[in-house]
């Protein structure tokens, strides 16, 4: 009898404390207390700050800390995107953009954090814990619904990688592809790029990292690596001997992706940053940047179908 | 009719309880005080049932008014618990969910065969196999250390570099090595502990009865010793159906890795919800099953504490 009934007590508590816990309200903003006067307006990197909007100063409310711009990417961080996994040092095209946008919001180099977020955590719903994340993200519509993306920064097209000795390399279609075993990234559009452009006859096999993907390429396990052209730039002149870009996707109407940055659903700052990527763009600083980090695709026979 | 006469002997009479004496003696009829205990024992049931029954549909009622009523719900049910996104995925990820239950299939026959082979070896006591003994308890020390992410990839990205003529280059073969390689070391420790906790009676009497070392270990040691590790043996199946996963890093797509790449592509994390699920409907079966069987295994051993 009295155990049943503390069974019952027992069991009516703790249901009690669960819903207060699930019931109470969760603070939405970060923790930050609003201070006012942060503002630093000393020199940035990327120039003057006049070409963003005031509302967007260094203390504002949507900042997820107040005075500085917390920056996130995943890890490890490849080039030429990042430079020897520190985004900090400024070296790599992402990590130069990233400095640029925040110059034009009006943070020194000094204020910028940067914080890892692995890809698959940067699209959960609810508090992120960073401004913006850049990590070579392509912008789709579907993908909009769960996030804020700025405009775009970069336009990403498709490569193809083969070995010079695979029976591959001499191919000039991407139906010439169809029974190769292709190899992609994981969380990458390439995958998607492959099923509806190649259409091959054996499924792709995915990787979680490129330095895999390189591996199963120089095992024999896969006949080609399928990843956006700067990637398959670096990957031909740094990480394989003997290898062979053999050309790139030819969108017949589909649009090519642009990577984009990733920030929290309705932020504050999507108007900010872009702002400042307009800005960029307009001073040329973006092609500059570009220009520098990634090389041109432009010379590189493009495969039809 | 050829009936023998243990058949119809006094096992069965005795189980049945209708023994052909049993005439002779008074009906048994419960005495007053028994009934009025069998009385209470019901009402005591059937309230207890109430009040577990009662207590857990509140719980269940309360959590779930709590999720729907919490703040951040509308999001959840937005990116977790998407219908559409559901069914467009599923089937997909059931494709490769049959790779997974290939992977295992094939794996578990293997881990069998070759765990109890590896515990065998490790309870010989003949002096000429202590070389062999050695490496078999350097082989479990070695692959339960090591962790079985890093397992796979060294068989399935190590083995293939070496260029060796004939090693097999399919990763999901590559993958399943690796975890038979893991989890051998496991299921050879559940047998040798099953091996070991057969008692030593058993095989003196074995051998004073004249058979010899073979035939002790096959017909008397094997048959008790497989029996007490079914259940755990079961344990280390059912971690072993979450592990093949972990072959997914070697590139095939398998129930996961295309619930990964479906939530990647849309932001929407509602694919792995799906291949929970999946999982889950193969292991929860066995899980029961292992229980009934370790609940039996408990009832053989204390028979008296039935309750």
């Amino acid at each position: 009898m009295s155990r049943a009934r503390t069974a019952l007590v027992a069991s009516v508590g703790a249901v009690l404390a669960l819903t207060a816990a699930a019931c109470a309200p969760q603070s939405t903003t970060s923790s930050a207390s609003s201070s006012s006067g942060m503002a630093s307006g000393s020199a940035s990197a990327g120039g003057s700050a006049t070409a963003v909007a005031a509302s967007c100063s260094t203390s504002s409310p949507s900042l997820y800390k107040q005075g500085q711009l917390t920056v996130a990417t995943d890890s490890p961080a490849y080039a030429p995107w990042f430079d020897s996994n520190k985004p900090s040092n400024g070296k790599g095209f992402e990590s130069a953009v990233a400095y640029a946008v925040a110059g034009k919001l009006g943070f020194s180099a000094a204020q910028v954090k940067w914080v890892v977020e692995p890809f698959d955590n940067s699209y959960a719903p609810g508090a992120k814990n960073f401004d913006f994340d850049i990590n070579e993200i392509s912008a789709t519509a579907q993908r909009a619904k769960a996030v804020d993306f700025s405009t775009g920064y970069y336009t990403a097209n498709q490569g193809v990688l083969v070995l010079n000795k695979s029976g591959y390399a001499t191919a000039t279609s991407l139906s010439a592809l169809k029974n190769a075993k292709i190899g992609v990234q994981v969380a990458t559009t390439s995958y998607q790029a492959v099923v509806d452009e190649i259409k091959p006859t054996k499924a792709p096999s995915v990787y979680n990292t490129t330095n895999d993907e390189i591996h199963a390429l120089q095992n024999g396990q896969i006949d080609a690596i399928v990843t956006d052209m700067p990637t398959v730039f670096y990957l031909a002149g740094a990480e394989l001997t003997g290898g062979k870009i053999l050309g790139q996707f030819n969108y017949s109407g589909g649009t090519p992706e642009e990577f984009a940055l990733l920030l929290k659903k309705n932020s504050g700052l999507t108007s900010c940053v872009n702002q400042a990527i307009a800005a960029l763009k307009a001073d040329g600083t973006l092609t500059k940047i570009t220009d520098q980090w990634l090389s041109a695709s432009a010379n590189v026979t493009t495969l039809k179908q | 009719m050829d009936v023998s006469t243990e058949d119809n002997g006094s096992g069965s009479s005795a189980e049945t309880g209708e023994s052909g004496d049993a005439d002779a003696h008074m009906e048994y009829r419960p005495s007053a005080g028994q009934l009025e205990r069998e009385r209470f024992r019901r009402s005591r049931k059937r309230r207890d049932q109430w009040i577990a029954t009662l207590c857990t549909v509140a719980f269940v009622v309360l959590v779930v008014v709590g999720m729907v009523a919490s703040p951040g719900w509308e999001r959840v049910h937005t990116y977790f618990l998407d219908y559409s996104e559901f069914t467009r995925t599923l089937p997909a990820i059931l494709r490769g969910f049959w790779l997974n239950v290939q992977m295992f299939l094939i794996a578990e026959v293997l881990i069998l065969v070759l765990g109890l082979l590896m515990a065998v070896v490790r309870v010989t006591r003949a002096p000429g196999l202590l070389p062999l003994r050695l490496a078999a308890t350097l082989y479990v020390d070695v692959f339960r250390g090591v962790p079985t992410l890093l397992l796979v990839f060294l068989v399935g990205f190590g083995l293939p570099a070496l260029q060796l003529q004939g090693t097999p280059s399919q990763p999901w073969v590559l993958g399943v090595i690796a975890l038979v390689l893991s989890y051998t070391a496991y299921v050879a420790e559940v047998f040798r502990a099953g091996l070991n906790s057969v008692h030593p009676a058993q095989r003196n009497a074995a051998r004073a009865l004249g058979l010899n070392e073979t035939q002790t270990l096959r017909h008397v040691i094997l048959p008790q010793a497989v029996r007490t590790v079914i259940p755990p043996l079961l344990n280390d199946f059912i971690s072993l159906q979450k592990d093949t996963a972990l072959v997914a890093v070697l590139g095939p797509l398998e129930a996961l890795r295309v619930a990964q790449i479906n939530a990647d592509y849309d932001f929407n994390y509602t694919p792995y919800l799906g291949a929970a699920l999946l999982f889950i409907a193969i292991t929860i079966p066995m899980t029961r099953y292992a229980d009934r069987l370790q609940r039996k295994v408990a009832q053989r051993t204390w028979a008296e504490a039935g309750r």
